[in-house]
């Protein structure tokens, strides 16, 4: 039986473009990968990531990412709705179709509230939506994890680690191997790339 | 008082004399089930063969949308005095629907949002029922302003859109305000359901069998790999239209309630109307999520996911707000006497005793009595009887709104203008088909896409703790 972490001759014909993805690793229960994690975050490795059925609670800080940067895209998209509200209601009843009424400003902030509001909201959301796939960079259909017939379970009951091949820190798929089975990785797979 | 004899981080040592007992939580989800049981239990729904009620169902609910259908087409052919509407009633079941429609879409808003904001973790086995009970909703809701518009083809002159008149909407109006609050109502609950489902349908991705199934969960699932660093902003954006939803869906409400509180109207021109018409809308919409939600338990065996606990804090929430409104109602009776306008005092007087009395005492029975009798455990423990209740409070809020809207034109300033409204079979058949509409959208919803946020669920487990021994 081959390995499945040696690449095979066909992966190594090439050597300009990098044919491995990464190594996979599978972990049973919550703590396991949790703890994996930190140390794999201690090491100093950073493009790796940790697959989970549903979000695990500390990960983030476990893996150290950084906050979110979303908020930033709610923010701008908030800012850009009460300014379109504002530009879009001064335009047709101060403007284009001055309209008087009880000889009351033609615009003001107030009488408009309610639309500059639900624009601000409306705005806001699309900025944190989009925001979510332009984050996340999706969609994204031909992943090379989705090549591994197992990584299917990681939306189900199964948690996975994968260490990528782009990082400094990955010497060689057996390396990032053994490291995986040190840390009680279990399964543990070539990704091709 | 900051005097601690004991370390930090060591329990103090009276502690250990008294033992106090352990506060359980309560389990949310019921025999310890692990996360594929979760992930077996809501997929299975989607991929089993189409069970028999729900094809019966399916087609009775088409038959009764149709009842729509026919009453728009012959309404928009004929004109609409085929409506029950003529002065001074100008307003009647169309309106009474679409605040109806709406507030039972804004309990779905509350669970989702709100009580995500709240950190009630029992939220997650109904959130994602709820959100799409409040999408469909608001679509039956948009029918009725839509139509009542009269030219229907000119239901684009809503939006500020150029047209060959060169005039816009007038800002100024609650009616415009609403189709600004309603439209991002319908936009902003639909990319939450959607942001909130798209982990789910990966997992239905990765379950499918056939090509077609991968081809369309798979699409919709956009890729999902469930990495963290995708969990990490995906959580925030979750967390983040969670904190838009809940300014907008109290907003949404307040400015259906503008509708009404800006007039001059006796019985319509109060302060009172925007909390007042949010109060009740929580508890029509949650006594909606009730009565889709029982049954669906029942059918599709979800009792360790949604038990006693969960049934026992939505009729509580229904008890509140119900309290609420029947608080609210003696208020306007208060202001009104208090207030020393005669017409203001006729307008309630009217409504309890005039000729719309009946329609009043409906409202007050289902809406301010029949809930009180959640106060009692037995009751909430017989899920028929909350069934039945929940019902009532549906019947009743509908005829909230039917006496706000109606006693106040039928019986304004003037006795000599007064009136009597009633309804044409028209506005009924209109009326009675949405609930079809809206039984059509609910059935396809069950049927191909997840009835239970699965993620969500299995994030509520004990064994999803990362800290667990």
């Amino acid at each position: 039986m081959n390995d499945p972490i040696s690449p095979s001759r066909d992966d190594r014909r090439d050597d300009r473009a990098p044919r491995v993805h990464g190594v996979l690793a599978s972990f049973r229960r919550a703590p396991d990968v949790f703890h994996a994690a930190e140390r794999i975050r201690d090491l100093g490795w950073t493009r790796w990531d940790v697959h989970t059925p549903y979000p695990v609670h500390g990960l983030d800080a476990a893996m150290g990412l950084p906050r979110s940067a979303i908020p930033r895209l709610t923010l701008l998209g908030g800012v850009t709705g009460f300014l379109a509200g504002c530009l879009l209601t001064w335009y047709t009843s101060s403007l284009d179709y001055p309209l008087l009424v009880g000889g009351k400003p033609y615009w003001s902030v107030i009488y408009p509230f309610p639309v500059l509001y639900e624009c601000t909201i409306l705005f806001a959301a699309f900025g944190t939506f989009f925001g979510q796939f332009l984050a996340n960079r999706l969609p994204r259909h031909h992943h090379p994890l989705f090549e591994v017939p197992q990584f299917a379970r990681v939306t189900d009951d199964t948690f996975m680690v994968v260490l990528e091949a782009t990082d400094p820190r990955f010497r060689s798929p057996e390396d990032a191997r053994d490291l995986l089975a040190s840390l009680g990785g279990q399964d543990i797979t070539l990704v091709r790339d | 008082m900051a005097h601690s004899p004991e370390p930090a981080g060591n329990p103090p040592e009276a502690l250990a004399r008294v033992r106090p007992a352990e506060l359980p939580r309560p389990e949310l989800v019921l025999n310890n089930r692990s996360f594929h049981w979760v992930t077996d239990k809501v997929c299975g729904i989607v991929e089993e063969p189409t069970p028999t009620w729900w094809k019966v169902t399916f087609v009775v609910a088409l038959l009764l949308a149709s009842f729509t259908g026919v009453g728009l087409a012959y309404l928009v052919s004929t004109g609409t005095g085929t409506w029950g509407l003529r002065s001074p009633a100008g307003w009647g079941w169309a309106i009474v629907n679409f605040v109806f429609w709406v507030g039972i879409g804004h309990a779905g808003t509350l669970i989702s949002a709100i009580l995500c904001l709240l950190r009630q973790r029992w939220r997650t086995s109904i959130n994602r029922a709820a959100e799409a009970m409040t999408i469909f909703a608001v679509m039956c809701a948009g029918i009725f302003p839509l139509f009542h518009v009269g030219r229907v083809w000119f239901g684009w002159w809503l939006f500020p859109i150029p047209n060959q008149n060169a005039i816009w909407p007038q800002f100024r109006s609650p009616l415009e305000w609403d189709v600004f609050a309603v439209s991002t109502y319908f936009t902003v609950s639909t990319l939450f359901w959607y942001m909130g489902m798209i982990p789910d349908l990966a997992t239905i991705r990765d379950r499918a069998r056939t090509w077609w199934r991968k081809a369309v969960y798979g699409f919709l699932a956009m890729g999902w790999r469930g990495g963290n660093r995708q969990w990490s902003n995906f959580e925030m954006a979750y967390l983040l239209l969670a904190g838009l939803s809940t300014p907008l869906v109290l907003s949404v409400h307040t400015i259906v309630s503008f509708d009404f509180a800006v007039s001059i109207l006796p019985g319509w021109h109060t302060t009172i109307f925007p909390p007042y018409f949010v109060a009740g809308a929580i508890f029509s919409g949650f006594a909606m999520v009730l009565t889709l939600m029982l049954p669906l338990r029942a059918i599709y065996r979800l009792h360790d996911v949604i038990n006693q606990y969960h049934i026992d804090n939505m009729t509580k929430i229904i008890l509140a707000t119900g309290t609420m409104v029947g608080y609210a109602y003696a208020t306007e009776f208060f202001i009104a006497a208090y207030s020393g306008n005669p017409y203001e005092k006729f307008a309630f007087i009217n409504r309890a005793f005039g000729q719309y009395a009946w329609a009043y005492w409906i409202m007050v029975t289902c809406n301010v009595i029949s809930p009180q009798l959640f106060w009692f455990k037995a009751v909430r423990e017989n899920h028929a009887l909350v069934w039945i209740i929940c019902l009532f409070v549906n019947v009743g809020m509908w005829f909230e709104r039917f006496v706000i809207t109606v006693t106040s034109l039928a019986n304004d300033y003037l006795p000599s203008s007064w009136g009597y409204y009633s309804p044409t079979i028209v506005d009924i058949f209109t009326f009675f088909g949405t609930f079809g509409f809206f039984s059509v959208l609910f059935l396809l919803f069950i049927r191909f896409l997840p009835l239970l946020p699965m993620a969500e669920v299995k994030m509520v487990t004990p064994q999803a703790d990362p800290h667990a021994r």
